[in-house]
């Protein structure tokens, strides 16, 4: 078990977001988290990396009790995650941003009077991802100049570039045309496979980017897990059908 | 003209200035020199790490303080040690003051800064006794590596040796401010200027860089004071004023606080615009109030974006 949440609760004053939720993630899983707004799915994201400590229940990855230990704990023991909205740094280049992903993963950040134009390593490490994502030709280019689009990558590409051994994406296909999704989730598998990713947690609204991506399935309805099973159980449960996924054309 | 043949052309003109330009033109360049250290510092705080700080004064008061207790009370004049004892000094009374500052941004960190600014200024104007209050305290001639220089006129001295070591000082501060720019560390900075979360995402702790910016920039501030100090032979708590801190951060913006040369242009426009408004317009203030509000509106990027329109790309070439 690489990731796992023992009921899990999230107060906020007298608002539970969270109540007794309960997951784990196995090696090797692209695990989804669905369900309609307000079902808790962005405080469950943020309870997990760390961002929010819960009000009740533990969190622990691999093997160790993470709650509340704050993102760049846990970015260094290889969680790294994504955001809803496209989170860039706009005055750097797509290869600038990658190479700050590289230096704090291999702890060089500190380093006050080295040359980071003259750190080979982190600039071919920086590149490979930039080219994993289809990025490489606009390497070079301003972040707050690239299409939407590219700028989700470069946000996804930037988390991937830390080779977590786990990540959490929230909403990775969110902003990106219907027509770029497929490509993008693509990439992100393929990127995923390449640099040995040992599981993958997203949260989704399009659901065939769930179906099409997932392992496993984890809906949540009000704070709760409402299901908790691969794409074909959910598929065939009616509740969670009607609740969370709403009826799929073919 | 390339940027590396201005530079070069500056660095000429500034070794020259001594021998072809008038005296008084020549004396202006020590506090623009003096100025040019501590605004490398303060823009990156500013420029680089996105904090605004209204009570760097402190620091310069710190190095011009430091350097007038190690002359005149502990008869300490070597200039070497006076730089050292100002910049550690700085980083002391920076340590504590930081970790309290860099928990806040915006104007929270901007007004905590001024805080403290005017809380060194109360200290050196209360305490009479030890800082001499409004008097000040006398800022005896340093020695320069090691050469007293007391027999010489105090004019020669400024613009003689003084003058070339000042040039010094500014040029290797400049050389170790263009290291850290484009080290791993400055990288570290900019991603915290441009978005702190997604910083924070990929492992930078964010207070933590902050605080060493924080550092660094009252490093590079005392040294400036410590500088700034010694052409007057006096210190005051008017070093330690808001109104200080306010100058040098319109220095900062007059240049532009996106380039690194920016703060540079800013000190040099600053010093000799506002000597030669003064000596034609007494109300000097108001025109330079009246310029801050121009540059804010109209050239946020200031001097610098008048060359370069638009910040230069960050790439790992650069």
């Amino acid at each position: 078990m690489i990731l796992e949440a023992h009921d899990i609760r999230k107060l906020y004053g007298a608002y539970v977001a969270l109540d007794s939720v309960s997951l784990s993630i196995r090696e090797g899983e692209f695990v989804s988290i669905i369900g309609p707004n307000g079902a808790g799915k962005s405080t469950l994201i943020n309870v997990l990396t760390g961002v929010l400590p819960p009000s009740g229940g533990t969190v622990r990855f691999k093997g160790r009790d993470i709650a509340g230990i704050g993102t760049v704990a846990l970015t260094r023991l290889g969680m790294a995650r994504s955001f809803q909205l496209v989170q860039i740094f706009p005055e750097l280049s797509v290869l600038v941003t990658l190479q700050a992903a590289v230096i704090s993963r291999l702890g060089r950040g500190a380093r006050l009077l080295s040359s980071l134009g003259a750190d080979r390593e982190v600039h071919a490490d920086a590149l490979e991802v930039a080219t994993l994502f289809g990025l490489g030709d606009k390497a070079h280019a301003l972040a707050r100049e690239l299409p939407q689009g590219d700028k989700k990558l470069l946000d996804v590409a930037s988390a991937f570039a830390l080779r977590p051994e786990i990540i959490l994406l929230d909403e990775p296909t969110s902003g990106v045309s219907t027509a770029d999704k497929h490509v993008v989730m693509d990439i992100l598998v393929k990127a995923a496979k390449r640099i040995g990713l040992r599981a993958i947690i997203q949260v989704e609204h399009d659901m065939d980017i769930v179906f099409g991506y997932s392992d496993r399935i984890i809906a949540l309805h009000q704070g709760k897990v409402l299901a908790d099973a691969t794409p074909a159980a959910i598929q065939a449960d009616a509740r969670v059908v009607d609740m969370v996924v709403g009826r799929r054309r073919h | 003209m390339s940027g590396r043949l201005v530079l070069a052309a500056a660095l000429g003109a500034a070794v020259l200035a001594p021998l072809v330009a008038p005296t008084y033109q020549a004396l202006l360049m020590l506090p623009f020199m003096a100025y040019a250290v501590a605004l490398l510092g303060l823009n990156l705080l500013f420029g680089y790490t996105g904090l605004v700080s209204f009570g760097h004064a402190l620091f310069l008061g710190i190095g011009a303080y430091t350097g007038a207790f190690l002359t005149s009370v502990f008869k300490v004049r070597s200039m070497e040690v006076i730089l050292v004892a100002a910049a550690a000094l700085g980083a002391l009374v920076a340590a504590p003051v930081g970790a309290l500052c860099v928990r806040y941004v915006k104007i929270y960190f901007g007004m905590l800064t001024l805080a403290f600014g005017m809380v060194f200024y109360t200290f050196v104007l209360k305490f009479y006794r030890l800082t001499g209050g409004d008097e000040g305290m006398p800022f005896l001639r340093p020695a320069l590596v090691g050469r007293s220089l007391e027999d010489l006129p105090k004019t020669d001295y400024l613009v003689g040796p003084y003058y070339y070591y000042s040039l010094a000082v500014l040029v290797l501060a400049t050389l170790v401010m263009w290291r850290i720019v484009r080290s791993p560390f400055g990288l570290c900075l900019k991603t915290i200027r441009d978005n702190p979360l997604k910083a924070e995402s990929l492992g930078v702790s964010v207070p933590r860089y902050r605080w060493y910016a924080f550092m660094i920039s009252a490093v590079y501030a005392a040294a400036g004071g410590a500088l700034l100090a010694t052409p007057t032979g006096n210190v005051d708590p008017t070093l330690a004023y808001w109104t200080h801190s306010g100058n040098i951060v319109f220095m900062v913006l007059l240049g532009g606080f996106s380039s690194f040369f920016g703060p540079l242009l800013g000190a040099f426009a600053f010093i000799f615009l506002q000597d030669t408004v003064m000596s034609v317009f007494p109300y000097w203030r108001l025109v330079f109030g009246a310029m801050l509000a121009f540059i804010v509106i109209f050239a946020p990027s200031g001097l610098m974006g008048l060359f370069a329109r638009r910040r230069p790309v960050e790439t790992s070439r650069a």
